[in-house]
């Protein structure tokens, strides 16, 4: 599970402060799915989650209306959360690279385990911002020092006071 | 990996940097900077919909302290952190750190590995406790990384050693046996307590888990019994189908498949959601604190332990009293090429001696000395003395005492942090009364 990938702390802290609206692509309404955990999450930390998901159209998940393409849904959100495997990561980032002028998509974030290292590459030559292989609610827990609560390594070393935001 | 830069810094900290700081930012919503110690057993929620996300195991936060408690999770994450792992589970001592890594893995007529040169009490414990689980053992002479070849079976869950073994001396050969569990899928447990992360690096040469009694060097004052397991998040719990425990779903979490939900943090949330929940065997919160203090001095103590037990090894060489010495500090040892290569900083500071006058003498040494106290615990700062046929290897029989170097003539020292002129001369003292 080890990953060659890497991402400064700063540059995962810059897009998860710079971020708004996220679309999860691959959201499952089942509440022991890991998209539901995720999409909860970052509910909670203020995050607005817009779930995408042709299965599911129509109907909600957590109080979210669920959309069957990124193009479908209306207004703008800033990043695109792949819940899917690696191969079908290809054509969601082809998705939302042609849509992104129109939504205002910056980043294209790959689930852990998600790695699709041709769809990063037109990824980026589109300007847009790539991670792969990580989980935007664990390096939210991680950066903000919630995952060193359950016993986990944070690699985060500091002796400056956190300021105390209210969950 | 990426993550091991701090934020806004380009370079990793070094180990004492670690030691004192990893898992320990100061509190938030006092600034205290030495680390609270949370004597708490509940936490309150924000409502009923916060509850139901922590116990759904969908948020991070605190429930109960049995499962988690602030002061216990800095321990973790340092703990983990030294040993370059990606979680920390902290539990009541060494025996329940062991208890936690097998049930994760095991299912009731399951087999695991164990190297024949172990704590006494953890042969007792996997040999006999063991068994009304329906956990099978097997014990090999891990040297000969064919017989552990020869021991896998269809049903082994996991090969485990002792970096550096207790009662002393004896250095395992973990990249070779790390080989022979990767090819078999299944993990490579290593228990770290003789050697600690300052030592030896178990993950570095391929282990997957390490288990640890924080008794001993990592709080190093004698104070406070407790254990760790610590999850390199290497291994796919996924692949080989061998680990429903982590890798099918939970029925006690509704159908929740750890490893699928939680990746490579999926062992440490098992360790604590199930493991800890069900077994009960948590760490008290002023042990996790006066571990955390051990650890902020580990690297300062253990140069000293190694060079004190360097010399008073040589010295015990040198006595006609002593008819060996099986310290991986000497020359002479054979397993001096293997502590060059697992523990370049130092051999560690537990080694056991044959005194040429048997039994008798090994009762009479331990009883002739002033300095050095006679107990069963090792790696505090204070020099101790046990004479294990008599104490910590009673329950085995002469041939398991035998195989795991703990003959009859043999005495065991934990060297500490005293004056070394002091304790080589207590010892001489003692060695002169066996005569």
């Amino acid at each position: 599970m080890s990953s060659p990938l890497t991402y400064s702390n700063n540059e995962l802290l810059a897009i998860l402060r710079d971020t708004r609206t996220i679309a999860m692509v691959g959201a499952s309404p089942k509440w022991n799915r890991p998209s539901y955990f995720a999409m909860k999450y970052l509910q909670e930390k203020g995050y607005r989650v817009i779930p995408v998901n042709p299965g599911h159209a129509g109907k909600e998940i957590l109080g979210e209306t669920v959309y069957a393409s990124l193009a479908e849904i209306p207004g703008k959100f800033e990043m695109v959360d792949i819940f899917r495997n690696s191969e079908a990561a290809g054509p969601v980032t082809d998705e939302a690279i042609a849509v992104a002028k129109d939504k205002g998509i910056k980043v294209v974030w790959m689930q852990l385990g998600v790695i699709n290292e041709a769809a990063a590459e037109k990824a980026r030559a589109a300007g847009l911002t790539v991670v792969m292989d990580r989980c935007p609610k664990i390096e939210f827990g991680r950066l903000n020092a919630e995952l060193s609560w359950g016993g986990f390594n944070s690699r985060i070393i500091t002796s400056k006071r956190r300021r105390v935001r209210l969950s | 990996m990426s993550d091991k830069k701090s934020m806004g810094k380009s370079r990793e900290y070094g180990f004492e940097t670690r030691m004192i700081h990893a898992g320990t930012q100061p509190e938030p919503v006092t600034g205290a900077r030495q680390t609270p110690i949370f004597q708490n057993t509940s936490y309150v929620f924000h409502d009923a919909d916060h509850a139901a996300s922590l116990f759904n195991l969908q948020t991070f936060g605190f429930i109960y302290s049995r499962l988690t408690n602030p002061t216990v999770a800095a321990l973790e994450e340092r703990l983990a952190n030294l040993e370059g792992g990606r979680g920390g589970t902290c539990c009541a001592s060494g025996h329940a750190s062991q208890i936690l890594a097998f049930f994760a893995l095991m299912e009731p007529g399951d087999h695991f590995i164990a190297s024949t040169r172990l704590y006494g009490g953890s042969i007792t414990q996997f040999g006999k406790t063991f068994k009304k689980f329906d956990w099978q053992v097997d014990f090999v002479d891990v040297d000969d990384p064919e017989a552990v070849r020869r021991a896998l079976t269809p049903k082994t869950k996991a090969i485990f050693v002792e970096s550096l073994a207790n009662p002393g001396g004896v250095v395992s050969d973990l990249e070779a046996l790390a080989a022979i569990a990767r090819e078999a899928e299944i993990p490579l447990i290593v228990d770290n307590t003789m050697a600690t992360p300052y030592l030896c690096q178990p993950f570095d040469w391929g282990a997957d888990l390490i288990v640890h009694s924080t008794t001993k060097f990592l709080s190093g004052n004698g104070t406070s019994v407790g254990g760790a397991v610590i999850d390199s998040g290497n291994f796919d719990w996924t692949a080989s189908g061998k680990f429903p425990g982590l890798a099918a779903p939970e029925p006690a979490y509704h159908g929740l498949n750890f490893h699928e939900t939680f990746g490579d943090m999926a062992f440490t949330m098992q360790a604590h959601a199930v493991g800890l929940r069900d077994l009960g065997a948590t760490m008290a919160p002023m042990h996790a604190f006066q571990t955390l203090l051990g650890t902020e001095t580990l690297s300062l103590r253990m140069e000293r332990h190694c060079a004190n037990a360097k010399q008073v090894a040589e010295f015990l060489e040198g006595h006609p009293a002593v008819a060996w010495v099986s310290c991986a500090a000497l020359a002479s040892s054979p397993y001096r090429a293997l502590a060059e290569k697992y523990l370049p900083r130092g051999a560690g500071s537990v080694f056991t001696l044959g005194l040429k006058g048997g039994y008798e003498a090994g009762v009479k040494m331990v009883e002739g000395c002033e300095l050095f106290s006679h107990l069963a615990n090792i790696g505090d700062v204070r020099s101790l003395i046990l004479h294990p046929a008599s104490t910590t290897h009673r329950q085995l029989s002469e041939e398991q005492q035998a195989a795991a170097g703990a003959g009859p003539e043999v005495v065991r020292l934990s060297i500490g942090l005293e004056t070394v002129e002091d304790i080589i001369a207590d010892l001489e003292l003692a060695l002169a009364a066996t005569a």
